[in-house]
Parts: C-alpha cells; structure tokens; sequence
C-alpha cells in the first residue's frame, strides 16, 4: 500500500504558485527610469527617436480620427490611445515578411506595416477600396468577428512553414477575445503544430463595458499557454520597451523553430470602446481612468528620451506638425475615391462568370447606378 | 399608456416577465451595467439583481452552451447575442443543440428559451452587424422565429417568445428601435405566435413582409393608392411557423402577390412564402407571385448600402409588374 504520508498533489496550491510566477514584466517604469537594465534592448539613438516618433504619430492619428468621426467624415473607429506601446512597440519588432492578422483596433500597426493610410479610412468609411490590400503587404483587413483572427493565424504560421519562411504570423485581440473558443483553439493549433505564430493579447481592462475580472477567473491571461503548453509572459503594455522586448524574443522563438508565444499587454484605453454612442462613464470612474494616465506609454517614453538628449519639445512639435499633414493628405487622397458601386459588389462575389441570378441582379443595378 | 419606442418596449416586456416569473434570466454581452449595447436591459440589473440580469464572458458558443444548462435546471433563459451577424459562432447551441432537445429526449426535456438578438440594415454598422439571417433559423425545424416590427407588438411578441415552451429565436430590427415611438399599455399582454397582422386592408395585391421592410411596403401601398391600386400589407410577425391561413385569406382575396424581405433573394424566407401560396392557392393567382429582396450578395459596405436594400420604390415597381401582368 502507498504511504498514507506520501505528500499529495495539491492542485490548489499548485494554481497559486502558477499564477504567482506571472510576474509583470517592465523595463522602464512610470518616471521614465530603466528598472531592469539586464533586459533594457539597447537600441539605438534612431531607433529610440523612431519607436517614440511612431507613437507620437499613432497618438495624433487617434486624436485626428476621433474628430474625423464627430465631423461625420469618418465612419467606425475604434479608439487607440493608451495602446500605443501595446501596438507600436510590439509592431516595431516584426519585419516587413512578418503577416499581421489586426483586429478592428489594430489600425496602426497595419500601418505602420505598409497599408496606405487612405485606405485605413476608406475602411472606416466602408469602402471596400479600404480592404483591398497591396500585394507587397503582409495585413489582412481588420477582423470584426472577435476571435476570428486567431485561429487564422495558427494557419498563416504553419504555411510559413510550410514554405519554410523565415517569418512570424502575429495576431491580436483584447482581453474580452481571449475568451472565445477561437483564442483557445489559435493558441492551441499554432502549439501542436510548433508554428511560427506570437498571440497578442491587450489587455484594456475592458470589452466594451464588461470588466476584465468578468471575463476569467484565471489571474491573468498570459498564463493561459501554459495550458496549450507555449511560452507566455504578462507584459507592463504601457512600457514600450518591455513590449518590445517580449516581441522580438517572441519572434526570435518562432524563425528558430521553437513554435508560438503568447503575449499579454496590460494597457488601457482612454477613450470609449468605438465612436458609436459608448459611454465609459456608464462602467468605470475618472479615478480609474487618471491612475492610468499616469502611465501613459508617451509621457513615460518622452521623459526617457529627454533625459538621455535625444527628444525635445521642437522635435516632437516637428512629428506632429508631420503627422498632421501626412494624415491631411490621405483624407484627401480618401475623399477621391470613386463612389462604391452595388455592381461593382456584385462583380466582387466571384471569380468568373456570374451566376444567373448574379448577372440578373448586376443589369438592374447597373439600370438603377446609371441615372 | 405610454409612447415607447421599440427598444423601450422591449425593455418594459423584459421587466413584466423577470417580475411575473422567478425563472427568468436575462443574460449576455454587456448586458448589465452598461444596460446592452443599444439599452435594451437599461436598468433591469439594478432592479432585478446581478442574480438575475448578468453578463457573460465573451464567447457566444459559451452563451449557448450556458442558455441549455440553465434550461435543464428549469430556469427560463432569455440571452442577447450582441448582433445576430455573430449567431454563426453559436450555431452549434442554436440548430444543433436547442432545436433538437425535445425532439432528441422523446418530449421529455424542453428548452423554454428566447434568444434576443438586433440585425437589420441601414445604420452604418461595420461588417457582420448588418445581416438578415433569420432565413437560416427560419430553415431549422425546431426553432420559432419571430420578428416584430412595432413597439406594440415587440412588447406583446416578446412576452409571449418568453412564455413559449419552446426555443425562440427574436429578432429585433436596428432601423426600428428608435425609428418611432406608439401607445403601448403598461401591464403585461400577449401576441400569439404564429399568427399576421393585415395591417391594411385593400383587395387588389397582398404585400407580405416582415421586420423594417413592413414599412417600407406600408409606403408603397401608399403610393400605389394614389395610382387607385387597392393594396393589401401583411405583416407576417412569425415568420417560423408562418400564418397559412391569413397569407391564403389574403391571395385568395386579391389574386394577387408581392413578398418582400430585406435579406438576399437567396437568403431569407420569401421563397418559402411564394412557395406556399403556388402550393394552396394557385388558383386564386391572377399573376406570378413575384419578390423584393436584396441581391444576392454579401451585405453590403455601409457606403453602398443605402442602394443595395430594398425600398418603397422598389416595392412599388414589382407592385406594377405584379397588377399589370
Ligand atoms: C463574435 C463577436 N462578438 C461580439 C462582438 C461585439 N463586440 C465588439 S468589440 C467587443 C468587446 C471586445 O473587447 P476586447 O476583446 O477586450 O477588445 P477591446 O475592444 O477592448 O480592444 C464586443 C463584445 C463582436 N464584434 N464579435
Ligand atoms: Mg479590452
């Protein structure tokens, strides 16, 4: 008979230490000092002038967009501030072969990976010219269907290697994704098949107005690979080096052959959840939105650069006064674009020859379009 | 009485049916606090408690799954699936699972669920918000489908759904929660499932639809009076299972049909409806049943849209085709 002292397995237990060992990880703390300097990525001067301009740039953008929208000269958007280090900084550590499977508030990284930025409002608008990506350019258009975009990405990775690529797949949703079937069956696939896949998780705090601590009673979601059996690491989604960091290790895992990691970014978004008639106040106080502020992902990196002389009030006026016009100019660019046309919906619905009732449907339409 | 708008009417059968019966639970995405996406729930958690009105995590294949469990505990589960765009992540629940649970057990288990959810277009949503799938639940033995087109009526079909021992499927048109507001009495009352509303008498063409496209053939009926057309609407409200008898009643008075539904020619339930007409009433035709229906693509981009559904205009030109063959 075995030992009726032989220590027993104690699940509970076990789960906490699990979760304990979730520590946050962080390079660069609110006052913008390098508290981990094992880990600090030591990029260059220019690339630390790039990674911050890019924020800059990606905070303008927003703040631009949001009144595009009131002017009623955007259609649906989903605001970005408070996400720039989750989404600049992880996106700064892909290269251009690297395929993006965005989500719908994953604008900017999509961007910043080459798709024009007219077209990125011609999506808003609901134009389909928007979704029509340039072949050179490694994005699907944003996913609406929460979820939808991770399974994919186990698929995109294992034709990677397949083809023996030397990229990633990388993906992202929130922390209200993380508890579809989909997020569990990516992140499961992509591990199974050790592809060459990085699950990004921004974890806002919210989905919508359901709060985080609704979504799971897991601690934190990093800690969800661990079941599908992938390294994960909870990230400070506010810092950008540390997202950085927990990127290009990710990426580095995966053209190695060492399969997915997941990543999860503890952020927070300042404005409401999309420009159609979310109200914050409704599920979360001024106090909890202020003590996020203070670790705004720009300031935190402003107050970096400057202490090291590579960032001013001129230059980041500069960066502004740039991303003003360059975003002047691809409204303009977005204004020209031809009126969409129902025919020429029906013409995208498939390759070939129309069906009957298609070819039917396309000769009233284009009746209809020509008065 | 007082003047609601749809999504107010909604609200007020939600409260008459978690105060008349214990059972009932109200659930879903955002949800509680934040009273639903377009207010539906507004309040109901505060009054009723988070025992009663909750939210989920995100995952609508966990809405399903959880609505089934509930019901096997004898509870009343009315979900909300945030827009019905997202109904294909809970198909499983939905056709494979709840339409079957009385059926699969020999009458012995039920399933007394409603599944409230908006669709419908003409609000610029993004994509998968938009889409008229109430054909798909429509084709699924098993399951009821009921779209209200009135404040009045989405109250009284709503308790209803709720009270039916059988799963429901509710679906509630964008264009219409706050499109207009109507008399709609305080206490609790019912609209039987199954069954029309002539909703203008006239004796030479029927007009059936459902949902917003009621309205749109309201106008057109409107348009052709004025072209001494005498034209019938029927606004069918159940649309699983339909109201044979007051479709036939109606061809058999006017000889003659138009059915109109806002989701694709191919999609939809107006084939079905011409279908049973050909069927019953041939005789009675003086012309084709023809449709109005949207073309046979995917939902449109919201800039194209306001070409793509179907109108008043529309209605009335098939209207013509029909009274003049
Ligand atoms: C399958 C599906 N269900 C529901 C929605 C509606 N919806 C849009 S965003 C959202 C919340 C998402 O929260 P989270 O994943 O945390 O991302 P965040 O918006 O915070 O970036 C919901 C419920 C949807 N688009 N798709
Ligand atoms: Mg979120």
């Amino acid at each position: 008979m075995a030992s009726q002292k032989s220590k027993q397995f104690d699940p509970v237990a076990n789960l906490h230490e699990i979760e304990e060992k979730f520590e946050m990880f962080q390079i660069l703390n609110e006052e913008g000092e390098i508290v981990n300097a094992d880990a600090d990525p030591k990029l260059s001067d220019a690339e630390l002038v790039e990674l911050m301009s890019r924020m800059v740039f990606t905070r303008i953008l927003d703040q631009r967009s949001i009144s595009l929208n009131r002017q009623g000269r955007l259609g649906f958007y989903a605001p970005t501030a408070g996400q720039e280090a989750s989404q600049i900084a992880s996106h700064y550590a892909l290269e251009k072969e690297d395929y993006i499977l965005p989500g719908y508030r994953d604008v900017p990284q999509i961007v910043w990976h080459g798709l024009p930025l007219y077209k990125a409002f011609l999506f808003s608008r609901g134009h389909f010219i928007g979704n029509q990506i340039p072949e050179d350019v490694n994005v699907l258009p944003p996913q609406i269907i929460i979820g939808a975009q991770y399974i994919q990405t186990a698929g995109v990775a294992l034709g990677m290697q397949k083809r023996g690529k030397k990229s990633v797949a990388v993906t992202y949703t929130g922390d209200g994704g993380s508890s579809q079937g989909d997020f569990y069956e990516g992140i499961n696939f992509a591990g199974a098949f050790r592809s060459p896949a990085i699950f990004i998780v921004q974890n806002n705090q919210f989905a919508i107005s359901t709060p985080r601590e609704l979504q799971t009673a897991a601690k934190t979601i990093a800690q969800k690979g661990i079941a599908a059996g992938i390294p994960s690491i909870l990230v400070d989604g506010m810092d950008p080096l540390a997202v950085f960091v927990a990127t290009r290790d990710a990426r580095q895992r995966a053209v190695n052959g060492e399969g997915p990691s997941l990543i999860e970014t503890m952020c927070y978004r300042y404005g409401p959840h999309t420009m159609a008639g979310d109200d914050p106040t409704r599920y979360r106080t001024s106090d909890t939105d202020s003590q996020w502020e203070k670790k705004d992902p720009i300031v935190r990196f402003r107050k970096y650069l400057e202490a090291k002389g590579l960032w001013s009030e001129e230059k980041e006026a500069e960066v502004i006064e740039k991303a003003k016009e360059e975003i002047k100019a691809a409204v303009k660019e977005a204004d020209a674009a031809p009126k969409q046309k129902v025919t020429e919906l029906i013409r995208n619905m498939n390759d070939g020859d129309l069906p009957y009732n298609l070819q039917e449907q396309y000769e009233i339409f284009k009746e209809k379009e020509s008065k | 009485m007082a003047q609601l708008t749809m999504i107010q009417a909604i609200t007020d059968a939600l409260r008459c049916e978690l105060k008349d019966d214990e059972n009932v639970l109200v659930f879903g995405e955002d949800v509680g606090v934040n009273g639903g996406v377009f207010r539906a729930t507004e309040g109901l958690q505060k009054e009723f408690g988070e025992d009663r009105v909750f939210d989920t995590p995100l995952a609508e294949s966990g809405i399903g799954g959880l609505t089934i469990g509930l019901a096997l505990q004898g509870f009343r589960p009315v979900p909300e699936i945030q827009f019905f765009g997202f109904i294909y992540e809970v198909m499983d629940s939905v056709s494979g699972q709840l339409a079957r649970m009385r059926y699969r057990t020999g009458g012995a288990l039920g399933a007394p669920v409603t599944i409230r959810s908006p669709f419908g277009g003409g609000v610029h949503t993004p994509e998968m918000h938009s889409d008229s799938l109430e054909g798909l639940m429509a084709s699924q033995p098993g399951l009821k489908v009921v779209v209200p087109s009135t404040p009045y009526d989405a109250k009284g079909l709503l308790i209803s759904s709720i009270r039916d021992n059988d799963p429901v499927v509710f679906l509630e048109h964008l264009k219409l929660y706050r499109s207009f507001r109507e008399e709609v009495p305080e206490e609790s009352y019912t609209i039987p499932l199954g069954k029309a509303d002539v909703k203008r008498e006239g004796t030479d063409l029927s007009i059936f639809a459902y949902g917003a496209m009621v309205h749109e053939s309201l106008k057109a009926a409107e348009l052709l009076e004025k072209e001494e057309y005498s034209v019938e609407v029927v606004d069918l409200r159940t649309i699983q299972p339909l109201d044979i008898e007051t479709i036939i009643a109606s061809v058999e008075k006017t000889g003659r049909a138009v059915v109109v539904q806002e989701a694709q020619k191919q999609a939809g339930i107006a084939a079905n409806v011409v279908a049973e007409i050909t069927e019953r009433a041939i005789l009675s035709l003086e012309a084709p049943v023809l449709r109005v229906a949207a073309p046979d693509t995917i939902y449109p981009f919201p800039q194209a849209e306001a070409v793509w559904l179907p109108n008043a205009k529309d209605i009335v030109e098939t209207a013509k085709k029909v009274l003049t063959f």
